[in-house]
């Protein structure tokens, strides 16, 4: 039977993929796995009877990247978005709201979740996210997080929040159009 | 009383953050009841945040 030690070390690869997904930063990833795994080994009590290794440490590593996410906001290092941005979702519409390209059904989107290829298309979108709007979306849609917690740890008002949440959509939804779902 | 694309567009996103007051829901609803470019978009919205979760579970 694998020391407890042992079975950690194995979900490490995993984790530090998690954590790259958030953090779009390798180094912060590794040192953010670094203390979870540390934090986990010393824990190993509170381990104790749960069934799945992997939810736990990715439990502890989500409080390790936020922690990251904290004190990031708070030294600002993350400057804010470029306004070239806002202008390109107005773009999307004409002056009276309507649609510029009206978006049309994507043809069986649940075989697209089927293929390899897709996640390495969203993946390379999600990368061309600006640094605070990806910040923000994958808080919500990877990590799980409330909007409120969100606002929270980046520091920004709410009104910012729904924003910077709304605009990780559209860019998403135009990225996927463009270089997936292009007919 | 009816609300432009760009709006209902809006307030998708946030439908996906928090439960909307019952004005703006109302507003959504009539719209998306007539518009199927906004339909198509809610669709394709929900499928995104399924395909974003699909990833991290995909993680090896």
């Amino acid at each position: 039977m694998k020391s407890f030690a042992a079975r950690v070390e194995e979900e490490r690869p995993y984790l530090v993929r998690y954590a790259s997904l958030q953090l779009r930063d390798s180094h912060a990833a590794e040192d953010a796995v670094q203390e979870a795994l540390v934090a986990a080994l010393a824990g190993e009590a509170s381990f104790a009877g749960r069934s799945n290794l992997r939810t736990w440490l990715t439990g502890i590593l989500k409080h390790k990247i936020v922690d990251i996410i904290r004190r990031a906001s708070r030294e600002s290092t993350l400057a804010p978005d470029p306004l070239a941005e806002v202008a390109e979702l107005d773009m999307l519409f004409d002056a009276t709201g309507h649609w510029a390209d009206a978006p049309s059904a994507w043809p069986d989107p649940d075989n697209s979740l089927e293929q390899k290829q897709f996640f390495a298309v969203l993946e390379e979108c999600l990368a061309r996210l600006p640094a605070k709007t990806a910040r923000a979306f994958m808080m919500r849609e990877h990590m799980g997080f409330e909007t409120d917690e969100i606002c929270k740890e980046l520091a920004v008002t709410p009104t910012h929040c729904w924003v910077l949440l709304y605009r990780a959509r559209m860019a998403l939804r135009e990225c996927l159009q463009t270089n997936w779902f292009r007919q | 009383m009816m609300i432009s694309c760009k709006e209902a567009t809006r307030l998708v996103s946030q439908g996906m953050d928090r439960k909307l007051g019952p004005w703006a829901w109302l507003r959504l609803r009539l719209h998306l009841a007539i518009c199927d470019a906004c339909s198509a978009f809610t669709r394709q919205m929900h499928f995104v945040r399924r395909a974003v979760q699909r990833l991290g579970s995909r993680l090896p």
